[in-house]
């Protein structure tokens, strides 16, 4: 392991320990696809981790952290030599993610991913039927996904992730079991499952908005496969969109939805840092100039406490209502436990299976 | 001013005859008015009416012809008005009644001159716009003069655009109209035949002086409803406020009675002098009751109070609107109106919104119903969420209509007034081509659309008026709808049993569309009684998440959240079940707009 450990420290501003690292570069940006990426600016590679690197060395004093995330775009699309210097910067971590597409994952990068010290792995299947992933504009064929996860297998990674997505035009109710039993064969310690979503003005809502529209009542029951199937295989619902197994929950994910501060560096991170939340330029050319642009969010206490609602009623434990009671409607609340969405336990909250699938709308009833 | 020297009159005519333009031409002729300081129709002084066409509260203008001292009084146009229109006949000796020469004569124009010609008044009749290529003088004539028993010759022939003829008709008047034959020494008597309200100055009666006459600071009170006041200020129109330091027996003019609330002095009542009072009141004064009734809520149900003091401030000039609290579950809190016919409904309607910025939720209109409970007396209902579930008998009000339509749209019209359980009544040919047709049907029938549908069968020709004909026992029945087993009084509705299953089906088709799916199966009902005879259901959502949520997203995720807990609370709560308020909105539309 080339990076330095130091044993003393905070880690990061704010006390933050968790980091995120935003990587935007893709070889192809996908049409229902909402994250900042780049495309076809393949030669700003180096520029870039130069740029990570000064945001890091300013916002970090080079302690170890609990988690760090990799996130993308596509991180393994980064010219290989680029992303292991940037891996081997980066500080101490006990949970080190990266995201992959199964078409980038090679042998070699496989291996030496393992060897600049990551742990873990998300792999952006989305699915494994062809014509599909062909309306999702992915890359890879459902061979390279599977190739992937093994080459990763081979070395040494006993912590992946798989990425599915469902609700895909022409996808139904038998060809996403197909998809439920292709990943639970391959046996990944982590799934998250996401239902497609159509943002308005995406290139993707517009060629496919009309199709989803016909096939939403019938896609009203997926997320319930999805579970149902997921569960039946031993996995545990830990959050609305994710799955696992031995206990091998996404630690990094898991900072966000217990409300923890994190920070984010790279183009269009975002931080949240005490009491304030900040996001970089979404602009690769001003970022990697140094120019952050940042825009700044105050979260008064009240700000704060209702995104500990609205996160924490995503996990499967009971949220702690120690200092959140003011962030609760009690009428909403009392309706919920009435109509068996919630139950409120004094001490802690939680929803009911049958509120965790109606989650949005019992937060909204809930929260104050 | 010498009695025998004054004539007062006002002009009968259809909406678009010519009415206000032969008043501008008049006002021009007399120089009451130069041509420049002129707004295009001076006697129509509110923005609403001008834009409607209509005119809603009567004025007097003072102009000079030849020696003579002539009042026009304004009149209202629409049927909802009549009332109004007879107390402003009742202050004048005659009447022009204005025929448009390429119409003939109209359903209201008939109405009104009905109305003259009982309350004793000379009629002048005009055929006006003669310069139109499709005018028909002689015709038009002769239907005029066989409706008065008058002679054609006697038609005067005019055009009020280009000013042609009106010379004639100020003459008419001077030579045909009576002077007014008060006896100036008796005790003061003066028919109020319309008030205003203005701000500063409180309530300004119009007033014809009959009998005797008062001045400037003279302590007057009105016979019927013993209002006392000073009277601030006297004037005559002529045509902007002049004030004067004497009215005097068979003058027309203003007084400005300092009086903050236009209810205590009551179009038709009379004033009198409190230091000499007259015995007997003018005839005339009644009280005007309300026929047509709607919930108004605010939008907004934190603007109810601003609702409350826009009716207040309406009601102080607008005698007529009467309306009380009523609190809806569905609806919250507002107020229950009475409007004298649709048309007032409207305008009350429109002036809230648009004069005191407030968004409303009409209810939809229904008609005061006669009902005798079981075991019980007869009581009044205005709300259908108020109709007694067990009754013996009721009875609806209904109107005595008259329709005049071209000959060939007969057949539709009376093809519409059977479907609106029309009792036929007389038929009869105005000319060869025209036809009044007279029916007696259900005020409930007409206060929705029959009007637009009128107009619709008939491509717009069927001129449309009625009277109030009292109350008949009728075959209805209520109609509740229930959503989630709660009952929503805003929308339970009275209506025939012939037609109860049709409406109650629509009803609850047009709320299966618009209440949004939960997190429950909702039951959507309609029901006589305890007998369901329409039922939907909106079957409960089985999922309701955001997909994904990591660190980007915080912020946006929680935006949404906050955006749809602030929508869940102006959600309107009926029982268990969010009603956003748009499904009120759409079932109040069809409610007023369609018919099965």
């Amino acid at each position: 392991m080339a990076r330095s450990t130091t044993e003393a420290g905070d880690g990061v501003t704010g006390g933050a320990r968790h980091l995120y690292v935003h990587l935007p570069f893709c070889a192809h940006r996908c049409g229902y696809c909402e994250f900042v990426t780049a495309t076809g600016r393949d030669h700003l590679h180096g520029a870039y981790v130069d740029a990570l690197l000064r945001e890091l060395a300013e916002e970090h004093d080079g302690g170890p952290v609990d988690t760090i995330f990799l996130g993308g775009g596509t991180p393994t699309y980064t010219a290989l030599p680029e992303l292991l210097r940037l891996l081997r910067a980066l500080p101490a971590a006990a949970e080190l993610t990266v995201e992959a597409n199964p078409e980038t994952v090679t042998p070699q990068l496989a291996r030496e991913l393992r060897d600049a010290g990551v742990n873990r792995v998300s792999l952006g299947a989305q699915t494994f039927e062809p014509d599909l992933l062909e309306v999702l504009e992915r890359r890879a064929t459902p061979v390279d996904v599977e190739r992937a996860f093994a080459r990763l297998r081979e070395a040494g990674f006993d912590n992946l992730s798989l990425d599915l997505i469902y609700g895909i035009p022409g996808q139904t109710p038998q060809r996403l079991a197909a998809d439920l039993a292709r990943a639970i064969e391959l046996g990944p310690e982590h799934i998250s499952a996401y239902e497609l979503e159509a943002k308005p003005g995406t290139r993707f809502t517009i060629a496919h908005g009309a199709e989803l529209e016909r096939q939403a009542e019938q896609m009203e029951d997926y997320f319930e496969r999805v579970v149902t199937a997921l569960t039946a295989a031993g996995y545990r619902w830990y959050e609305t969109a994710n799955f696992c197994r031995d206990g091998k929950r996404a630690e990094h994910n898991l900072a966000y939805w217990l409300g923890r501060d994190y920070l984010g560096v790279g183009v269009g991170a975002v931080s949240t840092l005490g009491g304030e939340r900040r996001r970089n330029t979404p602009r690769l050319a001003r970022y990697l100039q140094g120019d952050y642009d940042r825009e700044f969010e105050l979260l008064d206490d009240e700000t704060r406490s209702r995104e500990r609602v609205m996160l924490g009623l995503r996990l499967d434990e009971p949220l702690p209502l120690r200092g959140l009671r003011s962030a609760l409607d009690p009428e909403g609340l009392a309706r919920a436990e009435q109509l068996g969405l919630a139950v409120d336990g004094g001490e802690t909250l939680a929803l009911t299976r049958r509120g965790r699938f109606l989650g949005g709308g019992v937060t909204a009833e809930i929260v104050a | 001013m010498d009695q025998a020297r004054i004539r007062n009159f006002s002009i009968i005519a259809h909406i678009d005859h010519g009415k206000s333009t032969l008043a501008d031409r008049i006002l021009e002729l007399t120089e009451a008015v130069s041509a420049r300081e002129m707004r295009e129709q001076v006697l129509d002084s509110m923005e609403l009416e001008r834009e409607r066409g209509i005119t809603i509260k009567a004025q007097a203008v003072r102009v000079s012809w030849k020696g003579h001292e002539l009042n026009l009084i304004d009149t209202p146009g629409h049927v909802d008005f009549t009332y109004e229109v007879s107390r402003s006949l009742q202050a004048c000796e005659g009447a022009l009644l204005v025929v448009d020469a390429a119409q003939g004569i109209e359903a209201q124009t008939l109405a009104n001159a009905y109305l003259a010609i009982e309350n004793g008044l000379e009629i002048v009749p005009v055929a006006n716009k003669i310069d139109l290529p499709a005018a028909d003088p002689e015709g038009t004539a002769v239907e005029v003069a066989d409706l008065l028993g008058d002679d054609p010759t006697r038609v005067l022939r005019i055009s009020a655009k280009t000013g042609g003829g009106v010379a004639d008709v100020l003459d008419a008047i001077v030579e045909r109209v009576p002077p007014p034959a008060g006896d100036v020494d008796a005790p003061t008597r003066a028919l109020v035949f319309d008030s205003a309200y203005d701000q500063y100055r409180g309530v300004v009666a119009f007033v014809r002086v009959v009998d005797g006459s008062f001045s400037t600071r003279e302590a007057l009170r009105t016979l019927a409803t013993d209002t006392r006041f000073d009277a601030e200020e006297l004037g005559v129109f002529s045509p902007a406020m002049t004030p004067v330091e004497r009215l005097t027996a068979g003058e027309v003019g203003y007084v400005v009675t300092g009086l903050k609330d236009v209810s205590r002095l009551r179009v038709g009542d009379t004033l009198t002098s409190v230091r000499r009072p007259a015995e007997e009141a003018l005839p005339g004064y009644k009280d005007v009751k309300p026929m047509v009734f709607a919930g108004l809520f605010p939008t907004d149900s934190d603007a109810y109070p601003e609702l409350r003091d826009a009716l207040e401030r309406l009601k102080l000039n607008d005698a007529a609107l009467v309306y009380e609290p009523e609190t809806s579950n569905a609806l919250g809190f507002g107020f229950r109106c009475g409007f004298l016919g649709l048309l007032h409904m409207e305008i009350v309607r429109e002036r809230l919104e648009r004069e005191f910025d407030l968004d409303l939720l009409v209810t939809a209109p229904n008609v005061a119903y006669r009902v005798q409970e079981k075991n019980g007396g007869w009581v009044e209902v205005h709300n259908p969420a108020e109709f007694p579930r067990e009754i013996e008998e009721v009875e609806e009000p209904y109107v005595a209509a008259s329709i005049i339509v071209p000959k060939e749209h007969v057949g539709a019209v009376m093809e519409l007034n059977n479907d609106r359980r029309g009792t036929f009544g007389k038929l009869e040919y105005l000319s060869p081509e025209r036809v009044h047709l007279t029916y007696e049907l259900p005020l409930a029938e007409i206060v929705l659309d029959y009007y637009d549908q009128l107009k619709s069968r008939t491509r717009g020709y069927a001129s449309f008026d009625y009277d109030l004909a009292g109350f008949k026992p009728g075959n209805l029945a209520r109609v509740d709808v229930l959503v989630g087993g709660e009952q929503v009084d805003a929308l339970s509705l009275i209506v025939h049993r012939d037609f109860a299953y049709d409406r109650g089906r629509l009803l609850v088709d047009k709320l299966r569309e618009e209440i949004p799916r939960q997190m429950f199966d909702i039951a959507i009902q309609a029901a006589i009684g305890s007998r369901v005879i329409a039922r939907e259901t909106v079957k409960a959502k089985r999922k309701d998440v955001l997909a994904k949520c990591y660190g980007g997203d915080i912020s946006r995720k929680r935006k949404l959240l906050e955006k749809q807990k602030a929508g869940k609370k102006r959600m309107k709560q009926v029982g268990a079940v969010e009603v956003p308020q748009e499904a009120f909105l759409a079932v109040l539309n069809i409610g007023q707009g369609q018919k099965s």
